[in-house]
């Protein structure tokens, strides 16, 4: 069976706009409004605005919230400070990752689980069931709050011309309530770019009034309409992982070289512990692949997918890859053998379509933005 | 947009100049095509003195999603690639109908179901 794919509160707003929609995750969402370049680079050295309302909010609350988190998940959310925003995942008992979250702690207890719009089905199951045994209450929360996410360096300015809240007090995944433009929003400062940037979740109904609020206060700063063709080309230069790609159900995290946030010292079991344990010890001791990024000599872009190879044979496989505007040549992210692995790795090639193109072997992130 | 009525059009979304009087005609990619891959960033030309086929792949356009494959339009020998288009592959996008035109070719053969402006502006639009 297949449905249609569901609209944000700002699907009338992208039309006029005239954005290219795709469908993802059965969302019809914004792929680009015009040059997807162009966009990528406004984000990077001015501004974008982005329509993320596709993303699943699921919220916590009661006594035990935190408690319950911290056996749902990998992190330890009930050491989180109210008002501040972690970034963790959920796996299951293989300790293979079911999905990549960001929690926010709203208050004492209420909790904010924000789950990729192609997992929030599986995370609200998942929490649902692990939540069971604690006081506090799973509540979905996808249809109470469109997303908007302001990034780019001007957006700190941007956001301060339309709220009075205290953005030179919110720090890097911190969020706080406040007022936006007339509107009552959760003001985080996070997102998925690899530059400052703030995400604004709202009511639906307050989400076209605060695209036009936004877009009217950053034109002077250059600030332009974002769609997820961007998006994905600039979290990938930010080395950022994406659930489907770098993260499945196969992965653990520290097969991912996430395995920081898995936190073994906290309070109580969780669910997956025993097999992270075991995986931590296998990433310490014989890495089967690594993560790293991969930067072409030449022009040829590689895809998920594609082979990594060494002196003709397969060595790895790449999970994303894109034409990176900021460096101008094609990139890649990819799972390869620990001993092609190491920086500067020679020999190593990702196979386009029958040609071995040749490609070198870099740390993660390709970008990272001064502070 | 609008498609320039002395083209004609493939299915595949070349469009190709009328031929001159050696039998050398002009070769590139829709707009239609153009707005549909998105930023192209790499083009992949056939060779002057390659033979193409019509309906055959010829080349490739990559673009931040995905690439496709170039069709030949027509059959013939390939005699001049555009090197501005390789060296900048958004011209594809920014003048598709002009500047960026991809490769021109002596046409030995061609199909005879290329179709009309208004007949490919029908097309694209159903």
């Amino acid at each position: 069976m297949t449905e249609a794919p569901r609209r944000t509160a700002l699907d009338a707003l992208h039309r006029a706009l005239g954005a290219t929609m795709t469908d993802f995750a059965g969302w019809d969402m914004p792929l680009r409004y015009g040059s997807e370049r162009d966009e990528h680079v406004a984000v990077r050295t001015r501004a974008g605005l982005f329509d993320l309302s596709h993303m699943g909010e699921i919220t916590l609350t009661g006594p035990q919230a935190g408690r319950a988190l911290d056996h749902a998940l990998v992190g330890n959310l009930s050491a989180l400070a109210v008002g501040r925003a972690r970034y963790t995942m959920i796996c299951n008992a293989e300790g293979g990752i079911l999905d990549d979250l960001i929690v926010y702690r709203l208050a004492d207890q209420e909790f904010m689980v924000v789950a990729n719009a192609s997992n929030a089905q599986v995370v609200l199951d998942a929490l649902t069931e692990r939540a069971a045994g604690f006081e506090t209450d799973v509540r979905d929360d996808r249809e109470n709050y469109a997303l908007i996410a302001v990034q780019g360096p001007a957006s700190p300015g941007i956001l301060k011309s339309v709220t009075d809240a205290d953005l030179d007090g919110l720090k890097y995944y911190a969020g706080l309530p406040g007022t936006v433009a007339g509107v009552s929003a959760l003001i985080a400062r996070t997102g998925y770019t690899g530059e400052d940037g703030f995400e604004l979740f709202v009511a639906p109904g307050d989400a076209e009034k605060l695209w036009q609020a936004l877009t009217e206060a950053g034109a002077e700063a250059g600030l332009v309409p974002c769609g997820l063709s961007c998006r994905d080309t600039l979290r990938l230069e930010a080395g950022m992982p994406l659930y489907g790609h770098e993260l499945t159900t196969a992965t653990t995290p520290f097969d991912a070289g996430l395995g920081r946030v898995v936190k073994f010292d906290k309070e109580g079991d969780f669910v997956g512990r025993a097999a992270l344990q075991a995986a931590a010890e296998r990433a310490a001791s014989a890495p089967p692949r690594k993560l790293v990024g991969l930067i072409a000599q030449g022009r040829r872009v590689p895809r998920a997918g594609f082979a990594v190879t060494a002196g003709g044979e397969v060595v790895g496989e790449v999970t994303s890859g894109a034409p990176s505007p900021t460096l101008g040549k094609p990139i890649a992210i990819a799972y390869v053998d620990a001993a092609h692995a190491a920086p500067g790795t020679e020999g190593v090639c990702v196979d386009i379509r029958g040609t071995h193109e040749p490609y070198e072997v870099v740390a993660l992130p390709f970008y990272k933005r001064e502070r | 947009m609008s498609n320039p009525q002395q083209l004609r059009f493939s299915k595949e979304h070349e469009w190709l100049s009328a031929a001159d009087e050696n039998g050398v005609a002009t070769v590139g990619i829709t707009e239609f095509a153009a707005n549909s891959l998105g930023d192209v960033v790499y083009a992949q030309l056939p060779a002057v003195g390659d033979t193409v086929t019509a309906g055959e792949s010829c080349g490739e356009l990559e673009s931040t999603k995905s690439v496709s494959d170039l069709f030949a339009p027509v059959t013939g020998e390939v005699v001049e690639a555009n090197q501005d288009v390789v060296d900048d592959p958004a011209l594809v996008n920014t003048a598709p109908f002009e500047g960026g035109w991809l490769f021109k070719v002596k046409i030995t053969d061609e199909p005879d179901d290329l179709l009309s402006a208004d007949d490919y502006t029908a097309f694209t639009a159903g």
